[in-house]
C-alpha cells in the first residue's frame, strides 16, 4: 500500500539530524517497555513480520508520519492484539483485564525469549519453480495498486533495472501479510539514479530486493 | 515522523505502561521476558559485533573472502546470529565504490552485527533522501566523495540485511584486531561515514 511509511524520494523533510555515536539505544523507558512488548507479544505466534508490518502502514498518513517510530510500534501492537482477539477495544480504553485470554498460548518466559532472538526465523525457503531472470536480465518493475501490504516501494514501480543479484527463495511479504506464506525467487536489481528521478538527478546507484512477481522481463514491457 | 525524540508526550509513556499492565495481568506476557529482550538489544548485542567482523576483515584475507562470499554464515562462527541477521550480506567500500545502506518502508537493519537503529536511520529526513541524493545525505554526515567514487545505495526491503565494511584507514599498518575495532564505527557500518581515522584513537 502507498501509506505514509513509503518514504522513498519524498520530498519536504528537511535534513537529516544525525545522532553521536554514543546516543543510547533507547530514549526513554517507554520505549524500551514497547520495544520489549512488540517482540514478546511477536512470539505469542498469532501474527508475522509482514502482518506487524501491515498494521503500523495502515494507520493514517498524517498519524505515521506525526508520531515517533515507537509511537508507530506501539499503535500497530494496540491493532494487532486486537485483531488477534487477545485483548478487546474496552479492555485497552479501560486498561483492565475482563476476563483471561481464551486462547492456549504459550507465554515465554526469559530464557525462552533468549532462545528465541538467537534462534532467529529464517525467510528462505526451497521451491521447485526455477527463477525467471538470470543475473544480467533487464527487467521492469510492473505498477500495482494496492492496499494489501507490498514491499515494492512507490518509487521503483514503472521503472526499468538490471538484475544483479539472486538471494534463492524468500517468503513473498504480499501474501504472507495475509497469512499465506508463499515463497517466490528474491533478486537484487538495480537502477540507475536518472532511471528512478530523471536527468537532473545526482548520479548513483539503487539496488533493491525484489521478489519475482513484482518483475517482467523489460523487453516484455512489463506485461 | 519527527526526528524529535526528546519532548515526547507523557501521554504516550502512560499508554505504553498501560498496555503492559494490561498484557501482565491477561497473562500474555512474562515480566522476566520483557527485561530479557531490553537486555539483549541494550547491553549485549550492538555495532561492537559488526566492528569486530571488520576488523578480522582488514586483517585476515581469508576471513575478508568468507564475510564478502556468505555473511551469515561467517557471522554465526563468530557467535553473531539471531533476529534480524539471518540473511546478512557484507558489501565493501573500495576507492572506486561506496556502499549506502537505508530502509524506505520501514527501518530494516541488521541486528545481530549493529544493534537496533539510530534514531536518524529511521527518520523520513534519511529514509526518503538516501535513494533520492544520497550525496547531499553524505554532506550532513560531513563524508565528500570525489566526483569519480561510484554512491551505491543498498534499499531494505527484503529480509536480506546489509552490513558495510568499510576501508581500512591508511596509518593503521601493522595494528591489531583489538586496535582496529575501535575505529570501525557504526556509522562507517551503515556507509554515512568512513572509518575513523587512527589519530583518533589511542593505538
Amino acid at each position: 500500500m502507498r501509506g505514509g511509511h513509503d518514504l522513498g524520494g519524498r520530498q519536504g523533510f528537511g535534513p537529516v539530524d544525525p545522532e553521536p555515536e554514543q546516543e543510547p539505544v533507547f530514549h526513554d523507558d517507554w520505549e524500551r517497555r514497547v520495544f520489549a512488548m512488540t517482540l514478546a507479544t511477536g512470539m505469542l505466534g498469532q501474527w508475522n513480520i509482514d502482518q506487524s508490518r501491515h498494521a503500523r502502514e495502515r494507520q493514517h498518513p498524517v498519524a505515521y508520519l506525526e508520531q515517533s517510530y515507537y509511537e508507530n510500534w506501539l499503535a500497530g501492537m494496540e491493532r494487532l492484539l486486537i485483531e488477534a482477539g487477545l485483548i478487546s477495544e474496552e479492555e485497552l480504553r479501560s486498561g483492565t483485564a475482563e476476563a483471561k485470554c481464551g486462547k492456549d498460548l504459550r507465554i515465554p518466559d526469559a530464557e525462552a525469549a533468549r532462545k528465541i532472538l538467537t534462534s532467529g526465523g529464517p525467510a528462505a525457503r526451497e521451491i521447485e519453480a526455477p527463477p525467471r531472470f538470470a543475473v544480467g536480465s533487464e527487467v521492469f518493475v510492473r505498477r500495482r495498486h494496492t492496499s494489501g501490504h507490498t514491499r515494492a516501494p512507490d518509487y521503483v514501480q514503472g521503472c526499468r533495472g538490471l538484475v544483479r543479484g539472486k538471494h534463492g527463495a524468500h517468503v513473498f511479504p504480499d501474501t504472507n501479510s495475509s497469512g499465506d506464506p508463499q515463497a517466490h525467487h528474491l533478486y537484487s536489481v538495480e537502477f540507475s539514479s536518472r532511471e528512478l528521478w530523471g536527468g537532473d538527478a545526482e548520479s548513483f546507484e539503487v539496488l533493491i530486493d525484489l521478489w519475482e512477481p513484482y518483475l517482467a522481463l523489460a523487453d516484455d514491457n512489463g506485461a | 515522523m519527527t526526528s524529535d525524540h526528546s519532548h515526547l508526550p507523557s501521554e504516550t509513556a502512560l499508554r505504553a505502561k498501560a498496555l503492559e499492565s494490561l498484557l501482565v495481568e491477561k497473562g500474555l506476557v512474562k515480566p522476566e521476558a520483557l527485561d530479557a529482550i531490553v537486555e539483549t538489544y541494550q547491553d549485549k548485542v550492538g555495532p561492537q559485533n559488526g566492528a569486530h567482523l571488520v576488523a578480522l576483515a582488514w586483517t585476515d584475507p581469508e576471513f575478508r573472502r568468507r564475510l564478502l562470499a556468505d555473511a551469515s554464515d561467517t557471522a554465526a562462527e563468530m557467535g553473531y546470529f539471531g533476529r534480524q541477521g539471518e540473511h546478512l550480506k557484507a558489501i565493501e567500500n573500495t576507492p572506486e565504490v561506496h556502499n549506502l545502506v537505508v530502509c524506505t518502508l520501514c527501518s530494516c537493519y541488521p541486528w545481530t552485527v549493529l544493534g537496533l537503529p539510530p534514531v536518524w536511520y529511521k527518520s523520513a529526513p534519511y529514509r526518503s533522501r538516501a535513494v533520492s541524493e544520497p550525496r547531499s545525505v553524505l554532506d550532513e554526515f560531513g563524508t565528500e566523495l570525489p566526483e569519480n567514487v561510484t554512491v551505491r545505495v543498498w534499499d531494505s526491503t527484503s529480509e536480506m540485511r546489509y552490513l558495510v565494511v568499510p576501508m581500512r584507514p591508511a596509518g593503521t599498518e601493522g595494528w591489531s584486531v583489538e586496535q582496529l575495532r575501535k575505529l570501525v564505527t557504526r556509522n562507517s557500518m551503515i556507509g554515512v561515514e568512513p572509518a575513523l581515522p587512527p589519530e583518533q584513537v589511542a593505538p
